[in-house]
């Protein structure tokens, strides 16, 4: 059952063993008092064991488990983003009919009937849910609730579904899998978060846009973008149909997209006024707070593949 | 068997609707009380609040908490008269006036001798969505003439559109459960409303969600 020769399988070990090293590491850190809050940083540590555990086990579990993972995923995130953005107390249905987008999208994945599970709700369920928003009779507020309801979707439903759909794409190279393309994305956008993270700290100074996120500076974003470049060059090849040339382009789109998913969302809490988007991740914040860039990068990088390799 | 049913209702429907269906945002849990005597009062705009509040508490100390509820709506008919008392675990009040005062608060009293934790809804009713009734004096009385019986206050936002009152469809939200320090003594009841009321209104400041 567990293939070595998979490359899926050998990655997915790597990642475990980088994330028992990352926490030894910063157990003995915090043993000699080298960090300024260790809680946070263990807390962190914490949830990336859960993040991280669900998804092999989802991958090791299956094709129609990790489809149910990535549907649960985009409630979580729906249901997260309807609780930080203000609609109507009148809108509670609407948002109900919302939610039932998810088992349908998802479910559209599972069959792999890509033309609808592609205009699903870019047109049906924007068309509908605005007409059932109107038979609710309220007019008040009407385009804000209606706005913020679709744009949700989009990010949370429609977006993160890309994911999964990677799983059940006919790849023209039958000697890879979908897991692959997955891991790689997943990897590629954390690691590019880590990155940009990493390089600003160290280096960063000029502010690229200090009014949304006053973290975010040219030599993180930019050191963030080589490094992703580089090592999606390394990962690629193995991991998926791509070759050097194409893996270098997929982890530049990934970098860019990862950083614009990033702030965007940092500009719905700027919007609100709040610092994270939940408590559901210890450490980290809310679910939306980890898949801010996975947003952006997941369907572009979907319709990447898609176009040169199937 | 009732202690059964009860730890089954709680750890296999509560707590699971509680964490997933809604998901929580908690801040002060530290001064949540870890024992009883003690009396947590909380905003109420949804059945869901005790269910909420219960689920802030380990299971096996369940059956210590105890949502003080109206025994006129509660105990309407045997199922929910059984299920109130028994599962959720509550101590019917009085509100029709036919109970003499002095006897009025006799369980809860009781209750707070076995070292219990009383959860109250000083507003009375779940009224409108997210707004807060004029808060009512019972709490003070209650708790008066016994030392040392704290009282926590806790904000609750959200609920009131995941289920709000007279609706059947549940909505899936985050709620935020803010927990405060507990509130100090008092000479009289009208400057206890009046510190409860201001605690509140503080305490919703920290809510993340915005939900109308």
């Amino acid at each position: 059952m567990f293939d070595l020769s998979d490359p899926v399988n050998v990655t997915m070990l790597m990642v475990l063993g980088f994330l028992v090293v990352a926490h030894v590491t910063s157990l003995v850190l915090v043993k000699l008092n080298k960090i300024q809050s260790p809680e946070e940083l263990l807390l962190r540590l914490k949830s990336w064991w859960w993040i991280i555990g669900l998804l092999f086990l989802s991958i090791v579990s299956g094709v129609t488990t990790s489809i149910v993972l990535f549907g649960f995923i985009s409630f979580l995130a729906l249901k997260e983003f309807l609780s930080i953005v203000p609609t109507r107390q009148s809108d509670r249905r609407v948002i109900f009919w919302a939610y039932l987008t998810i088992p349908a999208q998802y479910y559209l994945v599972a069959i792999n009937w890509y033309g609808m599970f592609v205009i699903f709700i870019p047109v049906y369920a924007f068309l509908i849910l605005s007409v059932r928003m109107v038979l609710t009779g309220k007019n008040s507020g009407f385009i804000h609730s209606v706005g913020v309801l679709h744009w949700g979707m989009m990010l949370t439903v429609y977006s993160v579904s890309h994911v999964a759909c990677l799983l059940v794409l006919p790849l023209a190279d039958a000697t890879v899998t979908g897991f692959g393309l997955m891991l790689f994305l997943i990897m590629m956008t954390q690691l590019n978060d880590v990155c940009q993270y990493l390089f600003g700290k160290l280096l960063g100074r000029r502010k690229i846009i200090p009014a949304v996120s006053p973290n975010k500076t040219w030599a993180g974003f930019i050191g963030g973008l080589a490094s992703v470049t580089a090592l999606a060059g390394l990962v690629g090849p193995i991991l998926t149909p791509m070759d050097l040339q194409f893996s270098l382009m997929a982890g530049f789109i990934i970098g860019v997209s990862g950083f614009f998913g990033d702030v965007t969302i940092s500009s719905v809490k700027r919007d609100l006024k709040i610092k994270d988007s939940g408590q559901l991740l210890p450490g980290h914040g809310g679910i939306l707070d980890r898949i801010d860039s996975l947003m952006f990068t997941a369907p572009l990088f979907f319709h990447f593949v898609r176009y040169f390799y199937t | 068997m009732n202690r059964l049913i009860q730890l089954l209702f709680f750890g296999l429907v509560v707590k699971p609707l509680v964490l997933i269906v809604l998901g929580l945002n908690i801040r002060g849990k530290k001064f949540l009380p870890a024992k009883g005597p003690a009396v947590i009062v909380a905003n109420h705009n949804s059945h869901l609040d005790t269910m909420v509040l219960m689920s802030l508490f380990p299971l096996f100390k369940m059956h210590k908490v105890r949502p003080v509820a109206a025994a006129d709506y509660f105990l309407k008919n045997k199922f929910m008269a059984w299920f109130s008392l028994k599962i959720i675990g509550i101590i019917p009040l009085e509100r029709s006036g036919t109970v003499d005062k002095s006897r009025l608060f006799d369980d809860c009293h009781e209750a707070l001798n076995r070292q219990e934790i009383l959860v109250l809804f000083p507003e009375g009713s779940r009224g409108e969505p997210d707004k807060m009734s004029a808060l009512k004096k019972g709490v003070f009385h209650l708790i008066k003439d016994q030392a040392g019986v704290s009282v926590t206050p806790v904000v609750m936002h959200g609920l009131g559109y995941a289920l709000p009152k007279g609706e059947g469809l549940l909505v899936p939200v985050n709620v935020d459960v803010i927990i405060g320090q507990p509130i100090g003594e008092h000479e009289n009841a009208a400057s206890f409303v009046n510190e409860t009321a201001e605690v509140f209104n503080e305490l919703k400041q920290h809510c993340i969600t915005k939900q109308s």
